[in-house]
């Protein structure tokens, strides 16, 4: 039995209100960085199901992309991860409050 | 089949989901993370994209979030506490998210007739498979945001090598 494409794109929007209430109620700086993964993720299926609605390839080169983008800011995201460690001993962004002091 | 894959993985990816906004301890966010990604890649592939399913399994499940698992455990991460900030997200942040899920899940519920349904085989008009359309169109049209990417990872490496090094 077919599944409507509507069902694949709730699905994904699902994933992606999941992703941004982690991403404003978590305190932990590595969970809000999965969070923001989880966002890239929901958007990544409904490419996936607009190619396969419309028969094109293109959808599935953006999610190629994205996936790159993803893997390169998630190496240089967790480097400044680890040096903001190393300055502040803390992972909880409620103590990363240099700015507004 | 397609609604018995849809329906078992889709449960569990929001499942994960959930277990990744509920979980106070990063590993156990991490883990679930994984969980959601692995389905996802299951939902590729019910939807004709092996390449991608192979990709997500490969790239996402197992590097990002390998570096994920291995940051938290460098930095020794434990479980975050309550604080007077996460009171006011969980006010705004849970109306705010049910407001985005309502308005899209709208959207695509009254557009539901002109999107369609899906079928198994012929994914794509007139293609031989998925993979040698993608690399087809990777290496012919799109070359070069292709050679710039590999350009951006390097730029990556880089800079995660200068600001994860010892001395700042």
């Amino acid at each position: 039995m077919a599944v409507p494409i509507a069902f694949y794109l709730i699905l994904a929007a699902i994933l992606f209100s999941i992703g941004i209430a982690a991403f404003l109620i978590k305190r932990n700086i590595i969970t809000i960085f999965m969070s923001i993964e989880l966002m890239l993720n929901a958007v990544n299926l409904t490419f996936v199901a607009f190619s396969h609605m419309w028969h094109q390839v293109s959808g599935q080169i953006f999610v190629f992309f994205v996936m790159v983008v993803a893997a390169a800011e998630a190496a240089v995201g967790l480097a400044i991860i680890i040096s903001l460690f190393r300055v502040r001993q803390t992972l909880d962004v409620d103590q990363i409050n240099l700015l507004k002091d | 089949m397609q609604i018995a894959l849809f329906i078992i993985f889709g449960l569990l990816a929001v499942a994960g989901a959930l277990n990744l906004l509920f979980q106070r301890h990063p590993i156990n966010s991490a883990l679930s993370l994984v969980v959601v990604m692995m389905s996802l890649a299951v939902l590729y592939w019910s939807l004709g994209a092996e390449f991608l399913a192979a990709a997500q399994v490969i790239v996402y499940a197992g590097a990002i979030m390998v570096l994920f698992v291995f940051v938290v455990m460098l930095l020794n991460a434990g479980e975050e506490d309550r604080t007077h900030g996460s009171k006011i997200a969980y006010i705004a942040g849970i109306p705010g998210a049910a407001a985005t899920f309502c308005l899209l899940s709208f959207v695509f519920l009254s557009e539901r007739k002109q999107l369609g349904s899906t079928e198994i085989g012929g994914y794509l008009t007139n293609a031989v498979s998925n993979i040698t359309e993608i690399s087809h169109t990777l290496f012919t049209s799109l070359l070069l945001p292709f050679e710039v990417t590999s350009i951006l990872i390097l730029v990556a490496i880089l800079g995660a090598v200068v600001l994860a090094r010892k001395e700042l």
